[in-house]
């Protein structure tokens, strides 16, 4: 059970105070796969860095199976961390490491054994379906696979959490699809609890349980994803239904006749 | 062409390589460790200390901006503390190694910075400390930046050591001048204008090999 309350942070900046989170609260349970979109700039990076303090918030409290993240010294912040894998929109693979290495980096920082390590890694190339790839540097992977390598990387410690941000804005749809479809394979298998933010509603209709909205910094409504969608409450939420299934609706004649 | 032409020249041409060699050992040493001091004290770095940052980077800024044969006199003292005496070949590495250490430090600096700023943040996210980002990360990603940093900084401790022969302090520099300039043997100073280009030459040859080596290997192209 993740538990964030009264989660506040401003930014100082040349011309004055940005307010990018403001009071949020929120409560996700064991094993889900929890969204939250908003549109550029709501602040959806900001809360979700904040998870594993990649960004200090100001106030508030994030509690992790009731223990507060928010004030763990750098020493159990960093253990804490190992339990909480995350996913790049730019994958942020090292270029200096094969896929291998790549994935076994969270092990080596660890100090787990190398024979572990090595039959870990295995573990995990098969489950991300890149055993045959596992010589290769990133330079010569495709996006997809970029990705698959950094689900792995985040994956190979066993973390309870699985941070995402934004991991398929990067990706076509195609390959966006068979990144969900894996995602959606590791939380069932792993019963790992997923968090992810996006702008894309397809993301967040194919495969989130819960939803939240985020909007200037305040989380304005969540629940179940369904029930949201069936009556979406908030301005930015009835923008997204509307700009998808406007498109939807319009005939390739009517899309010709704005082209 | 007199028959003492390869005797002289050989002998120059060790004494350059030993003071190049061992100057090069102790500078790359200590360039490197202040060039990363330097890279992650900086701003948003993984080892914020603006004011430690300030003063480091002042300080090699004041000794980079006096030219070598100035730093050699004026290191005299500094120097026959350290040797026991201010002249010779020996004595030379003293001044060498403190004119030559910042501008390595900033060589590095900037090669360490090549590194994305999302590589760091990723490992961090996963639990990694200082040392293992630096050692793990932030240098073996820089290492062709590095090797060729590298590079630079060899053929410039090459220059200064030749320039460094003005004072008396042996080596092919110093060949040129008593030889060359002062008994008109033309021979002699063509010959140390040869083998420091190709001293150089090789050096370069080198890092180029070994960098684009490390490249070809990471990625698909050059
Ligand atoms: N390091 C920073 N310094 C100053 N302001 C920042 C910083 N990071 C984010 N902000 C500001 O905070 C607000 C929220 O930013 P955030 O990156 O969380 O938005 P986002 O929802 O992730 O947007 P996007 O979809 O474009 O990634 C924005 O107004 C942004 O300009
Ligand atoms: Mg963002």
């Amino acid at each position: 059970m993740i538990t964030i309350s009264n989660l506040s942070k401003e930014y100082n900046t040349p011309y004055g105070k940005i307010t990018a989170l403001k009071n949020v609260n929120l409560k996700i349970s064991r094993g889900d796969i929890y969204g939250i979109i908003g549109f550029s700039g709501a602040g959806k990076s900001t809360l979700i860095r904040c998870i594993n303090r990649l960004e200090e918030p100001d106030s508030g409290k994030i509690e992790i199976d009731n223990l507060d993240i928010t004030v763990l010294d750098k020493n159990k912040l960093n253990e804490s961390r190992k339990k909480i894998g995350m996913i790049f929109q730019q994958f942020n693979l090292l270029d200096s490491r094969t896929v291998f290495d790549n994935i076994a980096f969270p092990l080596e920082i660890d100090k787990v054994p190398q024979r572990e390590i090595k039959k870990r890694v295995e573990e995990i190339l098969e489950l991300v379906e890149l055993t045959d790839k596992k010589d290769a540097y990133p330079s010569q992977l495709s996006g997809g696979q970029k990705q698959r390598v950094g689900i792995a990387r985040a994956l190979a410690n066993k973390p309870d959490i699985l941070l995402s941000d934004e991991a398929t804005s990067a990706l076509d749809p195609l390959t966006t699809f068979s990144i969900l479809e894996l995602l959606k394979d590791i939380n069932k298998k792993l019963k790992i609890t997923i968090i992810l933010i996006t702008h894309e509603l397809d993301v967040i209709r194919y495969l989130c349980r819960n939803t939240a909205v985020i909007e200037q910094g305040e989380i304005i409504e969540s629940g179940k994803t369904e029930e949201l969608f069936l009556n979406p409450k908030s301005e930015t939420l009835r923008k997204f239904i509307e700009i998808i299934s406007g498109f939807e609706r319009k005939s390739p004649r009517d899309i010709g006749e704005v082209i | 062409m007199s028959e003492d032409l390869i005797e002289i020249l050989s002998k120059g041409l060790a004494q350059t390589i030993y003071m190049v060699l061992v100057t090069a050992v102790i500078s790359n040493f200590l360039g490197f460790l202040l060039g990363i001091t330097m890279a992650i004290t900086d701003k948003g770095h993984i080892w914020q200390h603006l004011k430690a940052n300030k003063i480091l980077g002042t300080m090699i800024n004041i000794v980079r901006s006096v030219p070598e044969i100035i730093l050699i006199v004026v290191l005299i003292p500094v120097t026959r503390i350290i040797i026991g005496t201010s002249l010779g070949t020996t004595a030379t590495i003293v001044p060498l190694t403190i004119g030559v250490t910042p501008y390595l430090a900033r060589v590095y600096e900037s090669a360490l910075r090549t590194v994305e700023r999302g590589k760091i943040e990723a490992a961090h996210a996963m639990g990694a400390n200082e040392w293992q980002i630096v050692f793990k990360v932030i240098v073996p990603e820089a290492l062709p930046a590095i090797v060729r940093g590298m590079t630079l900084g060899m053929i410039s401790i090459i220059g200064v050591t030749a320039v460094a022969g003005a004072t008396g302090a042996g080596g092919l520099g110093d060949l040129a001048i008593r030889y060359g300039y002062q008994r008109y043997r033309t021979d002699v100073l063509f010959g140390t204008v040869i083998l420091i280009i190709l001293l150089v030459q090789w050096v370069q040859f080198l890092g180029d090999f070994i960098a684009r080596s490390i490249n070809k290997k990471r990625y698909k192209f050059e």
